[in-house]
């Protein structure tokens, strides 16, 4: 049975349609890479996975749970959508680390908050993590001190500290230098060999194709095409795809 | 007269101008908040007087607010002598103690004078901060109260002791307004002695208690400045 269900989630902003209908399911452990140009839609998806932002139609779910449908007249209460976003995990594009706390600190917060566990668990699994993520020396830095890379790693190791069941990113390497994007992608890599559920919005083609178990590729608030990486990469159907993939690869 | 008990004599004044300082800064400080939070409320009322009251506040010249104040009691209830000169009388007879009532007048003045100016600064402090933090505090799944708590407020806080340091250097200051209603703060002690004895130097020499109560300030707004610079927001 899939472990995330969306269907049919539309959104608009305003007059602008940005979701038009997007369903997809996901397995446990796989991950999903989403691709396609700037404003096609790929952003607000997973800002209404993570309950950033309401859909308008459609439904999500996670497990046996319905965490959303618009079908249903019920307004959800700030409380409910809480409890929602636990199920999911988000890395943003610029960290958002809190720059007022330790590395250490960053990633304790939150179960600290939401009593996770006594305090030494919290701060022994923290710990694990950034062993995990490569910054064992670092846990008594600030954010400020750290590169762009460690900073998302930071920013990865304090998503996992809660144990989403889903954990998304949006476009984790876009804002770092070039040759910082490897260390974090390679955190990632390292992420999936643990069975971590994934859903990775980027703009690293190589990347997608070595990791992701499906590729979305999106346009304009629809799923142009979806499949494994080798259908969408190598035999794609549609034509938007293609010139998206030329142009992408075109770069280099 | 001594250069000591010029320097008694003004100190009196000085401890006058001390007092409203403080009072002004306990409770004006902490009622900016609720006016910063009514500023930026989502509930158009509220924000709309919220915005009027700032702008009256801060738009018009604090010593006339500080007339409105110490005169308005009594118009109001059609008196002739004003409430707070009531209050004096009161606290004089009572406790022994002069100006009382004109005091309370100013502090209620420079108060809601001050919230304003100090929710203004909140605000834009709050406000300045990145709508990233919030999302990120939210996919974690924590509480508006808790973000704000835990992670906005250092930040604001940050952000807002320079601009507050103005504002309380500016405070020490203005507190030289109470003379306008009679209050007897420092220079009001200094032409007090320009008038009976006709010294006027110890009117200059005011200048020098404001100038090392500032530098005082200074010193200690640098260090907690130092002390908040320890993080990068």
């Amino acid at each position: 049975m899939a472990l995330l269900i969306a269907e049919n989630l539309k959104k608009n902003f305003g007059k602008t349609e940005v979701l038009k209908g997007i369903s997809f399911s996901l397995e446990k452990g796989q991950v999903l890479a989403i691709i396609g140009s700037s404003g096609s839609g790929k952003t607000t998806l997973l800002r209404c996975l993570n309950f950033l932002e309401l859909p308008d139609e459609g439904s999500i779910t996670v497990g046996d749970k319905v965490l959303i449908d618009c079908a249903k007249a019920e307004t959800l209460d700030d409380e409910t959508i809480r409890q929602n976003r636990l199920h999911f995990g988000l890395v943003f594009q610029n960290f958002n680390l809190f720059p007022q706390y330790s590395v250490l600190g960053n990633v304790t917060l939150a179960p600290t908050l939401l009593k996770k566990g006594t305090p030494e668990e919290i701060e022994a699994n923290a710990r694990r993590l950034l062993d995990q993520v490569g910054l064992s020396d670092k846990l008594e830095n600030y954010p400020h001190q750290l590169s762009g890379g460690q900073q998302q790693r930071v920013a990865i190791a304090r998503a996992l500290a809660l144990q989403p069941e889903v954990l998304c990113f949006d476009e984790p390497t876009s804002a770092l230098d070039p040759e910082l994007t490897g260390e974090v992608l390679r955190v990632i890599r390292g992420l999936k060999n643990r069975d971590t559920t994934m859903i990775v919005v980027t703009h690293e083609m190589e990347f997608a194709r070595e990791v992701a178990d499906v590729v979305m590729y999106m346009a304009d608030g629809v799923i142009e095409e979806m499949g494994t990486p080798e259908q969408v990469f190598d035999n794609p159907q549609s034509e938007k795809t293609r010139s998206f993939l030329h142009g992408a690869h075109e770069k280099f | 007269m001594s250069f000591w008990e010029v320097t008694q004599f003004l100190l009196d004044g000085f401890y006058i101008s001390l007092l409203i300082f403080a009072v002004t800064l306990v409770c004006g400080a902490p009622l900016g908040l609720p006016i910063a939070f009514c500023s930026m409320s989502r509930f158009k009322p509220v924000k709309a007087i919220s915005k009027v009251v700032v702008w009256i506040v801060r738009g018009v010249p604090l010593m006339l607010q500080i007339f409105i104040i110490y005169y308005a009691p009594g118009l109001l209830f059609k008196d002739q002598i004003p409430l707070f000169s009531r209050l004096d009388r009161y606290f004089f007879i009572n406790y022994g103690i002069n100006d009382a009532g004109r005091i309370i007048a100013v502090l209620i003045a420079f108060t809601i004078n001050y919230a304003c100016y100090f929710s203004e600064i909140y605000r834009g402090g709050i406000e300045s901060i990145s709508k990233g933090q919030y999302e990120a505090g939210y996919v974690l799944g924590l509480t508006k109260q808790q973000i704000f708590r835990k992670i906005i407020l250092k930040q604001v806080i940050q952000r807002i002791v320079p601009p507050m340091s103005n504002e309380i250097i500016t405070l020490i200051k203005d507190t030289a307004l109470a003379n306008c209603i009679v209050v007897c703060e420092i220079i009001k002690q200094a032409n007090e002695l320009a008038a009976t004895k006709a010294l006027i130097w110890p009117l200059f020499y005011t200048g020098a208690f404001y100038l090392l109560f500032v530098g005082m300030l200074t010193i200690i707004l640098g260090k907690v400045e130092k002390k908040l610079s320890y993080f990068r927001s």
